[in-house]
């Protein structure tokens, strides 16, 4: 799979995420189908459905390999002996206590701290500028997470009644600067910025561009599309907020029903969208949302010396005894002096 | 005006494109790695602009080729142990010919500088030259350092059965090293 | 309007614009690299093939003679199915490996941290398309979108060409770490690389500079295959050498029984230069010290190519160092400079081999000398010699006169497995700061958890693959210059046997005034020992400046 291909085949599925929707809710009618049930009720649980089985599946079979190793990358001074200096950086980098692993990943899992690293300022004459596209690698990966999340959060103002404060202080924040009506949330649209940012960048750094796949591609194409027809419906067709909600909280309390007078075709669209995600979540490299915490190079203590590991299926395997060992050369040690168990040599054993 | 004043008018421009032919002989997904401006994450690249930024001004200074010499071989250093024939190492020298052609063949030509061009092909030429003595001497050096590998894995093997040179003639407790004495 | 024929095969010096041969560049139309194989496999670049004989020994599969330049590696009828019964047997038991395949979101972070990629720029040495040559294969046989997309999941069929070329990059990669530290996720190509090479191994695939160091370490005790009184001679050879240099006639001893202490670093510093120069540290640092240690030939080898090879081979050589200190009584063990090693022992030699201690008489490592009890090696009870020497220092209890190496220009290199799987930094930097008054750090991003590869460990420190460690160590050497260059360092000092191995030839060709030397030779070199002749010569018989007039 080459780019060119690659792009193609990414753009013909989300075209076709967005006319099967179409066609099902604003195409069909005109022969006397009427399915928005569909759309609107079915295929989001079943989606859901997918998504919880899908991840709940990944995460069971990811536990129920086992860790034989305690492997941490070290990245910090160890902890050895008590003078030598093993501050809070190195129990973060290094932890030797279940604490220091909790700081770590919250560290990683929160800040990116492994990404983060990258950006470490390193000496040299003359060079101003210094792993720079990195140092946007991290920035465009804080910041698409983070929208995605508030973003998140802020959609729970459908599934919530009455909404949950954080929901409520979130919108306020995010909606900070009021210039358009309705309230123009930064979070969209940042959200679309670093997601096109991660996209352009996989396109244009040759490195990245060499490894990426259609996996790759797909999903970004994938939200970008969600936002942007989240956009379209907030700010250009002002579509119907309370039949919307009307469906979510059916949908939410088990009594789905599709609200008297429709809902407009972009919400299905949207809806569509964002349910092929949520199925296609555990499928993909997606999962790396829950992997992460299983890391063992990350989630481990690096206290191997101090502490034994337990490895449930530590090998029987066959050693070369000290016995064996002495039969092949004991005439060879008494000649040179070496100690021996046994005095008499038995006849040669040559394996 | 002569022809090291229009070198040095356009010494950004042609050194530019001299490095960039350079690096085009690397694998294309690798070149704007290679053009990364880090001299400890990226020594390859690092090299290859410096070491031409060197070089460009010993040709018009008209340095010594001990100095001249010592820019070059950082480069064929290198370029001697990567994916490279013999010719593709050192091909970048010529590249500077057809840039300054390209560059100030007219401008030479308008100021009458001919004679003085015709030099300055000879210098590069000589570059050429430098060049095909190093890489030989660096390929000699990696054959050379694999067999002083092999001699400073074994060699206190030898002193010990009393087969290296340093203790000669005396092969008494050799008795278990038959093999050795036949590569002696 | 090229000038030189196109038959001729040399590039055209002129064609300035564009490379023809590289396509249209900057549009990145270029084939996908699913679609490069097969691999061109080339001279210097790989290892010579592992003998049939030293398979046999340590009874791994399908022993037999082959050649890596050939078309047939004489696989056996089943391969495909071996591979991948395999590859599901790992995934079920190594939770790495699971997860590693599967969460990779190929964001580039750690393409340009391989020093192989670096030196070479080949695109396959990133270490996520290093990786993605294994992932396809799982995509395309336990996954449910590889089995049903193919090549749009990333998937592709195990066939002869696609196992060659994983081959050829499982063997370009030195389980050095240096990109999961960069990794968001802590994704490890070391351990997709081990996990590559159990597979190949299954295969018989393995190349001989592993698997004869296996062979060998298995039978005789050590990776060069020194027989016991070999071994010893090897010492009391030292033993003469030192009392030359400084009159002083050390008295090590061999398989010793009630020893407190047992001593095991590498061979490779007991025949190979310069880690020779190390080895007699150790016994000079021991005979100063009064230590009641011992050196076993059993235990001969402190290094371990089966951490190279599979997790049971590394088990089955690591295992001999619990039973000797068993069968000779020892309270614990010291350990000597080496990487890998270390590697082993800190994360793997407890849970593998404690078993083996069971009913010794080994307790908790205290220092005799000083008291210190090394609380961080309570349960694998084996110490580190840095750490045992720092303690010593910090004490006072070692006599030295850092003036004695007022010659040396000293810089370090961190190596990747004390660094990564351990975490050594400031143990090693007292003591040389301690037996040395000139010491020079290189640029942090070459050292530290940011270290470069020597470009030679994980056994591929053979011969034959010089180009490859030549490109592999290039940013080491890089940043060696420059502290030669900035600071006029002349000695470059590492804790790693492989690093004794390999660097000097490192240095030999990119920068040789630069000298490699092992921590405990400098530390050596500068104690004041009891009954010390006036010392002209250091341990190599190189005279050091300023003493030798005073004669």
């Amino acid at each position: 799979m080459n780019i060119v291909l690659s792009l193609i085949v990414s753009g013909l599925a989300i075209s076709a995420l967005v006319v099967i929707p179409f066609a099902g809710v604003w195409a069909a009618p005109f022969y006397g189908v009427h399915i928005e049930w569909l759309f609107g009720i079915v295929i989001p649980y079943l989606a859901a459905i997918t998504f919880f089985v899908g991840m709940i599946y990944r995460v069971v079979k990811w536990a129920k390999s086992p860790v034989p190793f305690r492997i941490p990358t070290t990245c910090s001074q160890q902890k050895s002996l008590p003078w030598i200096k093993y501050d809070y950086v190195d129990k973060l980098d290094n932890p030797s206590t279940r604490l220091g692993v909790w700081g770590r990943m919250i560290l990683e899992v929160l800040f990116f701290r492994s990404l983060f690293r990258n950006t470490r300022l390193q000496y040299g004459e003359g060079q101003s500028i210094k792993y720079t596209s990195s140092k946007w690698l991290w920035i465009g990966a804080i910041g698409f997470h983070y929208t995605f999340l508030v973003v998140i959060i802020r959609h729970l103002r459908f599934f919530t009644e009455p909404m949950p404060f954080f929901v409520k202080i979130i919108e306020n924040v995010d909606g900070f600067f009021q210039i358009f009506l309705p309230t123009a949330y930064q979070s969209g649209l940042l959200l679309g910025a670093a997601a096109t940012f991660l996209l352009l960048r996989r396109v244009l750094i040759p490195q990245v561009r060499y490894v990426s796949l259609p996996a790759d591609y797909f999903p970004l194409f994938l939200i970008l599309t969600i936002a942007g027809t989240g956009i379209l419906m907030r700010y250009v067709l002002k579509t119907d907020v309370v039949s919307i909600k009307e469906l979510t909280m059916g949908l939410v309390s088990f009594s789905p029903k599709i609200p008297e007078g429709g809902i407009s075709v972009v919400f299905y669209i949207h809806l569509f969208l964002v349910s092929a995600l949520f199925a296609y979540f555990p499928f993909s490299k997606l999962v790396h949302m829950g992997g992460v915490f299983l890391s063992p190079t990350r989630n481990l203590e690096n206290n191997n010396r101090a502490v034994r590991h337990i490895n449930p299926w530590n090998p029987k395997v066959k050693i070369h005894t000290y016995e064996e060992y002495e039969d092949d050369f004991r005439e060879k040690m008494i000649g040179a002096g070496l100690p021996v168990e046994k005095k008499v040599a038995p006849t040669e054993n040559k394996e | 005006m002569n022809l090291n004043n229009l070198l040095s008018e356009k010494r950004s421009v042609i050194l530019k494109k001299w490095c960039d032919l350079t690096l085009q002989t690397y694998p294309e997904e690798s070149q704007s790695f290679f053009r990364k401006k880090d001299q400890f994450a990226n020594p390859v690249g690092h090299t290859i602009s410096e070491g031409l930024a060197s070089i460009y001004e010993g040709l018009l200074e008209g340095a010594d080729v001990g100095r001249i010499s010592e820019f070059l071989d950082r480069i064929i250093r290198v370029r001697a142990i990567q994916e490279f024939s013999p010719s593709e190492a050192v091909s970048f020298v010529f590249g500077l010919k057809s840039i300054i052609r390209e560059e100030l063949g007219s401008r030479i030509l308008q100021n009458g500088l001919s004679e003085e061009w015709a030099a300055l092909d000879a210098r590069i030429d000589g570059l050429a030259l430098l060049c095909f003595d190093i890489y030989a001497q660096c390929r000699q050096k990696i054959f050379d350092i694999r067999v002083n590998e092999v001699r400073k894995r074994s060699h206190r093997l030898l002193q010990m059965a009393g087969l290296s040179y340093e203790i000669s003639e005396d092969n008494e407790n050799n008795k278990d090293n038959g093999d050795l004495q036949e590569d002696k | 309007m090229a000038v030189i024929p196109k038959s001729w095969n040399v590039p055209q010096p002129d064609v300035l614009t564009k490379k023809i041969d590289h396509g249209p560049a900057s549009m990145g139309l270029q084939k996908g690299w699913m679609s490069t194989t097969p691999v061109q496999i080339k001279e210097g670049m790989h290892c010579h093939a592992a003998l049939a004989k030293n398979l046999k020994t340590v009874g791994m599969p399908n022993p037999r003679d082959w050649s890596v330049m050939g078309d047939d590696w004489k696989l056996p009828e089943n391969w495909k199915e071996i591979v991948l019964d395999g590859l599901k047997d790992r995934l079920g038991r190594f939770r790495s490996f699971q997860l590693f395949m599967d969460i990779c979101v190929r964001c580039g972070a750690c393409a340009d941290k391989c020093h192989y990629y670096i030196g070479s720029g080949d695109p396959k040495n990133m270490p996520v398309l290093r990786a993605e040559l294994l992932r396809s294969i799982y995509r395309k046989n336990f996954t449910l979108a590889g089995k049903l997309l193919g090549p749009v999941a990333g998937a592709r069929n195990l066939t002869y060409d696609v196992l060659k070329e994983l081959w050829y990059y499982l063997y370009q990669c030195t389980e050095c770490r240096r990109c999961s530290v960069f990794c968001p996720y802590g994704i490890d190509t070391a351990e997709i690389t081990m996990m590559g090479r159990e597979l190949t191994n299954l295969l018989g695939l393995n190349i001989d500079w592993i698997a004869g160091p296996v062979a060998n370490c298995y039978r005789t005790g050590n990776h060069m295959g020194i027989q016991p009184h070999a071994f010893k001679e090897m010492i009391d050879f030292f033993v003469d050498e030192i009392e030359d240099v400084t009159g002083v006639r050390v008295d090590p001893s061999f398989n010793r029984k009630g020893a407190e202490i047992l001593f095991v670093t590498p061979s490779g510093d007991v025949f190979g230069d310069p880690g020779t120069y190390t080895a007699m540290g150790y016994l000079i640092l021991f005979h100063q010290l009064g230590l009641d240690v011992t050196w076993s030939t059993y235990a001969s080898e402190g290094g371990n190519f089966g951490l190279f090879t599979s997790n049971e081979m590394m088990k089955r050589l690591n295992a001999k160092m619990y039973a000797e200190a068993k069968r000779l009584g020892v309270k614990w063990i010291l350990g000597g400079e080496c990487g890998h090693m270390w590697r082993v022992i800190n994360q793997y030699m407890g849970t593998m081999n404690l078993d083996v201690a069971e009913g010794s008489k080994m307790e908790d490592p205290v220092s005799p000398i000083t008291g210190t009890k090394f609380e961080n090696a309570k349960s694998t009870k084996m110490v580190h010699i840095t750490e045992f020497t720092a303690d010593l220092l910090r004490h006072n209890k070692l006599k030295v006169d850092p003036s004695r190496n007022d010659h040396l220009k000293v810089t370090f290199h961190d190596s990747c497995n004390t660094s990564r799987g351990m975490g050594l930094f400031e143990e090693p930097r007292y003591v040389i700061k301690n037996v040395c008054n000139h010491f020079y750090e290189m640029p942090p991003n070459t050292i530290r958890e940011q270290t470069y590869c020597c470009g030679g460990g994980s056994g591929l420190n053979a011969g034959e693959d010089m180009e490859l460690r030549m490109r592999g160590g290039l940013p080491r050497a890089n940043a060696v210059k420059y502290v030669h260059e900035k600071h006029g360092v002349n000695k470059l000092a590492c804790v790693c046997a492989i690093d004794r191995a390999v660097l000097p030839n490192l240095m030999e060709y990119y920068v040789p005034e630069v000298d490699v030397t092992g921590v405990h030779e400098m530390v050596a070199n500068a104690m004041v020992l009891d009954g010390e002749k006036k010392k002209t010569v250091d341990l190599r018989g190189e005279p050091l400046p300023g003493k030798e007039d005073s004669e």
